[in-house]
């Protein structure tokens, strides 16, 4: 039998590692940056998660499939979203980063949160298909409130984007 | 008691009740009258952003309800508050008490809308209470596309000679003795003020946003909203139009009592 050798904070952090995100499930909750405290006690661990939308329908999921994956560990679990910290798309790893583009997501451009929403939507996103930067936005909003649609206008495909919010 | 708003004043906590709830009625009302724009928006891709801004609005009001849940502390959870109120017991301004009209009404509306609420959230960004400062603070990252899309809308429907100005001129003027209504004064808003809750009162944000709005409204030549002739009943006395569209979102919870969103 393997044991779980320690409950600590690294190795809650790898169970959460592979929980998947429900709308992008090629990228990890810990990816996107979701995870903002992790507090192991010897009565409990604490899971501190920041929504990457205030009313992203998903969140239940989430918090479901956290509970469920760290159930091995035994422990009474608390897991929270909160606001204390906002999530923006600039926590967005580069490990995370790279999967979307992978998967055919353009990536939130980095350090864009503090920049007037127009600025950042004027800059062309590069096409994760080929790379190209002749694009435009079609639509600011697209299937799920985090995500944006655009058309490359090199290789002609459609292609969604995640908010630089 | 355990409430996170214990160490308010009872006045102020009262006062910030009432803040809550108007601020959470306001994002409910105009999220829901927004969401009858799935499957019939102008263009598929309006009725995608429609969507999307509706769902985002519900989510505030959502965060907004379990807040002044956590502060009233008086057994109704979020979707108490939300759903089982009648129609004369929600408080959101009379802006948002009119139907969702035509496209440009709609467009007109989210503008005043907006542009009003983006100076409501601007003046509790710093705010002393921090569950609402830390709300706040994400929301505000949210609105900004709400704004964005309404501005370019604005432009694009009063720079179209012909039906679309024509269409958004009338919406302007139907709208207009309501425009002001989000930033109608609230009951004891002072304490607020004092407490650091909210920056400044709601005359100095009404200030602020005919300063914000009144360059876009020249250059575009379109008539400022006029004042606010009753201010005491800009949140009271909801219209025909504002009762059946509670009919329609209290529908399912009163099929299915206790029904959760």
């Amino acid at each position: 039998m393997t044991a779980i050798a320690a409950i600590d904070e690294p190795a809650v952090r790898s169970a959460l590692a592979e929980v998947a995100d429900p709308e992008i499930p090629i990228v990890s909750i810990v990816d996107l940056g979701m995870v903002e405290g992790v507090e192991v006690t010897p009565d409990a661990i604490r899971v501190e998660l920041l929504p990457t939308f205030v009313g992203c329908p998903a969140l239940d999921l989430i918090r479901a499939a956290v509970e469920e994956r760290l159930a091995m560990f035994g422990r009474p679990l608390d897991v929270r979203f909160g606001y204390r910290v906002p999530w923006t798309s600039d926590r967005i790893t580069s490990a995370g980063r790279e999967l979307l583009r992978t998967s055919g997501f353009a990536p939130p451009g980095n350090g864009a949160t503090d920049l007037p929403v127009l600025v950042q939507l004027a800059t062309p996103v590069p096409c994760p298909h080929c790379g190209s930067r002749r694009t435009v936005l079609e639509n600011a909003f697209g299937p799920t409130q985090c995500r944006a649609i655009h058309h490359c206008t090199a290789c002609r495909q459609p292609f969604e984007s995640f908010k630089p919010i | 008691m355990t409430g996170i708003a214990t160490d308010l004043l009872p006045a102020t906590r009262d006062a910030l009740s009432v803040l809550l709830l108007a601020m959470a009625d306001d994002e409910f009302v105009i999220g829901f009258s927004d969401s009858e724009w799935t499957g019939i928006a102008p263009m598929l891709e309006e009725d995608v952003a429609m969507s999307s801004l509706a769902q985002d609005e519900l989510g505030h009001a959502q965060a907004l309800y379990r807040l002044l849940a956590e502060i009233v502390e008086d057994g109704r959870d979020a979707d108490a508050i939300a759903f089982d109120r009648p129609p004369e017991g929600y408080y959101h301004a009379r802006l948002l008490d009119h139907p969702r009209g035509d496209w440009a009404g709609t467009i007109a509306r989210r503008y005043l809308y907006d542009t009003a609420d983006g100076v409501r959230l601007d003046a509790l960004a710093g705010s002393s209470f921090a569950p609402l400062r830390d709300l706040v603070g994400k929301i505000r990252r949210e609105e900004r596309y709400h704004r964005m899309h309404a501005s370019s809308w604005l432009e694009r429907l009063a720079l179209t000679t012909g039906e679309p100005r024509l269409r958004l001129l009338d919406a302007l003027a139907r709208l207009s003795p309501d425009g002001a209504s989000v930033l109608a004064p609230l009951p004891n808003e002072l304490s607020l003020v004092m407490a650091g809750i909210l920056e400044t009162g709601s005359a100095e944000l009404e200030t602020r946003w005919r300063a914000e709005i009144g360059p876009v409204f020249e250059r575009l030549d379109l008539p400022m909203p006029a004042a606010i002739a009753e201010p005491a009943a800009a949140r009271t006395g909801h219209s025909e139009a504002f009762r059946r569209l509670w009919t329609d979102f209290t529908s399912v919870r009163h099929a299915e009592p206790g029904a959760t969103w």
